[in-house]
């Protein structure tokens, strides 16, 4: 794992960029864009991103963005890397999608599955704060079982969220990864591989939102590795046909760690103050998460 | 070379796409359209078209990768029709405000339910306020050209507007009639290659696009794509000009007419029944009567100029819509009429909407209509406008 101190020192995303205090999805995006390089093309559709690269005639990214409709992120990034192709230039500039999870799981997902299936050469990135967050966290199709949104204002969300990661993966495209924003050097190392990897990527990221989370910004980090410790989010990858987990994930389902308790990720968080209530949630909420570990596990192999 | 190919309407727009050489063409089949993308597949799998084709899942995605290639500065082409043209709506704004180039046919086609495959121009008139020029065709030859002329306009600096070309159903998309086509070499003087002189996505140069702009600056962007149209206008009867030079032909500019100068009355259609109306003054005139046809050929920039140059010399206007805007009039009849009263001129407009989903309009009806003018220009005054053929 690279250290810290080895990490580029080239920024594409300014100081002055409008996100809220203790945002993942910024964390992400400036290690991603690490990794990545100057030579980027970035395509953002409606999400965060579209108000923290700040105010026509600013821009925080250092990049060229071409910001475009909701839905759209899988698509543009095809034209994109079309005309890179036609240009040949498809080997030297690297594109990328960056959308939030209401764009991926919900409104987004036929463009996305399409660029897939067309094998499409671009990195797609979901960073998943688990609501509409630019929006004021409406649920989305990724937000977490018996969450509080402002459109689950009182019973909390009553479906599981989709596994939109192995979605992704299930398309046969060469590379996928469910990592976290939590994790800054892990974030840098799997933009670096993915870099070099032709063909469709998806890389979702856990990207810790304690505005829509409820929780204390400067807790941020800690709720992001509470995800993952608790077992809530799994880190993982699939490079080819070969499955593997990550970092702590990767020692939990080794047996080497214990996923902490539970209540230590969900009880300081404001969104889920009514789920914890209701025990029989709770146990639901449970039964989603060891689902998706049982059949993750099973793809891994162990 | 240059040759005579025996083609329909809809391969008529493939074969200008194959002389024009998108560097991006993506697009999504869908009746009567289809054929235009299914021979496109074919020049570009034989090797004769050298275009990256992206065959999208979506027409909302064919236009949202042709603007994210446009956005490259290159030139992208696409094509669509009816509830393909609908669901791309919010695109269609995306490329007009971004100002990018995208050229694509429209095949004009009735919306559902229930379903209807047949002529009228719903799906285009009701892009009206996108942000892109639009053109009629009434022939093959016309489908081939315009699109080889909008290319030119709409990727000049001053311009940088997507256009669209909107041809009838099955009137001419599924009708095979010859046309002249080229090399991509022998139109290069008239249509030079893409040149975006103002921003593209370029690593050397980033720029964003786009991006949140409040109150302070959005009426003035899009004041700037006004801008564009007028630039537009100005520019359409140069680009025909210079057409007519490098191939000689001409369509009529903003509006194609026909026997104008001494008409008492005359008729404005759009797209073939224009053409059809031809046949009916020409017969109108052998009856001693002294009819005219405007064919509409530009919808956006509105050519109000012209209208009014026309009532100049008319008694009265017959004005036929083949779409309607329920609970108002047709699109047409209703930009002719702001038109006469901004020029002061008050000769009756006789409105009708005939020729919905595909209903047949001949040119027997048309000369039944332009009875209909001559009725209003004597009385001075037309009637309530008129559903033509309607079944009640």
């Amino acid at each position: 794992m690279v250290a810290i101190k080895e990490l580029p020192r080239d920024e594409y995303i300014e100081l002055g960029h409008a996100a809220c205090a203790g945002c993942g999805a910024t964390i992400a995006i400036r290690h991603a864009l690490k990794a990545l390089g100057g030579n980027t093309i970035l395509t953002v559709p409606a999400c965060c991103m579209s108000v923290i690269q700040g105010l026509f005639p600013k821009n925080a990214l250092h990049l060229p963005v071409l910001n475009t409709a909701f839905e759209t992120a899988g698509a543009a990034a095809s034209g994109i890397a079309a005309g890179l192709k036609f240009m040949g230039k498809d080997k030297d500039i690297t594109v990328m999608a960056w959308a939030g999870d209401g764009g991926t799981y919900d409104i987004g997902i036929q463009a996305l599955s399409g660029a897939a299936e067309r094998q499409t050469n671009f990195i797609y990135t979901c960073y998943n704060n688990e609501s509409y967050g630019n929006t004021g966290q409406q649920r989305s199709g990724a937000t977490p079982y018996g969450a509080f949104s402002t459109t689950t204002p009182i019973i909390g969300k009553q479906e599981h969220r989709k596994p939109m990661a192995r979605i992704m993966a299930e398309h046969g495209i060469p590379y996928t990864a469910s990592i976290s924003a939590a994790y800054p050097r892990l974030v840098f190392e799997t933009y670096s591989k993915a870099k070099d990897i032709v063909g469709t990527r998806f890389i979702e990221v856990h990207a810790m939102c304690p505005t829509g989370w409820r929780c204390a910004t400067w807790d941020s980090i800690k709720f992001g590795k509470l995800a993952v410790e608790t077992g809530v989010w799994i880190m993982w990858e699939k490079e080819g046909d070969e499955w593997r987990f990550l970092g702590r994930s990767k020692r939990i389902a080794e047996g080497k760690i214990k996923r902490k308790p539970l209540m230590d990720y969900l009880k300081p968080q404001g969104r889920f103050r009514t789920l914890i209530k209701d025990p029989e949630r709770v146990k639901e909420f449970v039964r989603g998460i060891d689902r998706e570990w049982e059949i993750l596990k099973n793809r891994v192999g162990c | 070379m240059s040759k005579i190919v025996s083609v329909t309407g809809n391969h008529s727009a493939s074969w200008a796409a194959r002389t024009a050489i998108p560097a991006v063409i993506a697009a999504y089949p869908i009746t009567p359209q289809t054929t235009i993308v299914e021979k496109i597949a074919e020049f570009v799998e034989n090797g004769d078209l050298k275009s990256e084709y992206v065959r999208v899942e979506s027409e909302h995605s064919a236009m949202a990768a042709c603007i994210g290639a446009s956005a490259l500065g290159l030139r992208t082409f696409t094509a669509t029709s009816s509830h393909g043209l609908a669901l791309m709506h919010e695109m269609l704004h995306w490329a007009g405000r971004a100002r990018l180039p995208v050229v694509m046919p429209v095949v004009n086609r009735s919306l559902g339910p229930p379903w209807n495959i047949w002529v009228d121009h719903s799906d285009s008139m009701a892009q009206r306020d996108t942000g892109w020029i639009q053109f009629y065709a009434s022939n093959n030859q016309e489908v081939y050209d315009t699109v080889l002329m909008l290319f030119r306009l709409c990727e000049a600096p001053k311009v940088l507007l997507p256009g669209m070309v909107a041809l009838d159903a099955y009137i001419l998309s599924h009708t095979f009639t010859s046309i002249e086509v080229y090399d991509h070499e022998e139109i290069t003087d008239f249509l030079p290659s893409y040149h975006a002189g103002h921003w593209k996505l370029d690593p050397k140069d980033p720029m964003a696009t786009g991006n949140i702009a409040g109150p302070e600056y959005y009426y003035e962007l899009s004041y700037a794509i006004h801008e564009g149209f007028e630039a537009a206008r100005k520019m359409i009867p140069r680009v025909e000009a210079d057409f007519k030079k490098h191939f000689g032909r001409f369509h009529g500019g903003f509006i194609d007419t026909y026997q104008c100068d001494d008409a008492e009355v005359i008729f404005i259609a759009m797209g073939t029944m224009g053409e059809e109306a031809q046949l009916a003054v020409e017969e109108l005139r052998n009856e001693g009567i002294r009819a005219g046809s405007a064919r509409l050929r530009v919808f956006r920039p509105f050519p109000a100029e012209q209208i009014q140059a026309l009532a100049n010399k008319a008694k009265a206007f017959v004005v036929v819509d083949r779409s309607l805007s329920y609970g108002h009039l047709g699109g047409a009849v209703t930009e002719i009429r702001s038109a006469l009263y901004r020029g002061g001129q008050t000769i009756p407009v006789q409105g009708v909407i005939a020729g919905l989903g595909g209903r047949d309009v001949s040119h027997t009806d048309i000369k039944k209509l332009i009875h209909l003018g001559f009725d209003a220009a004597d009385k001075g005054e037309a009637k309530p406008d008129i559903f033509y053929g309607l079944k009640r």
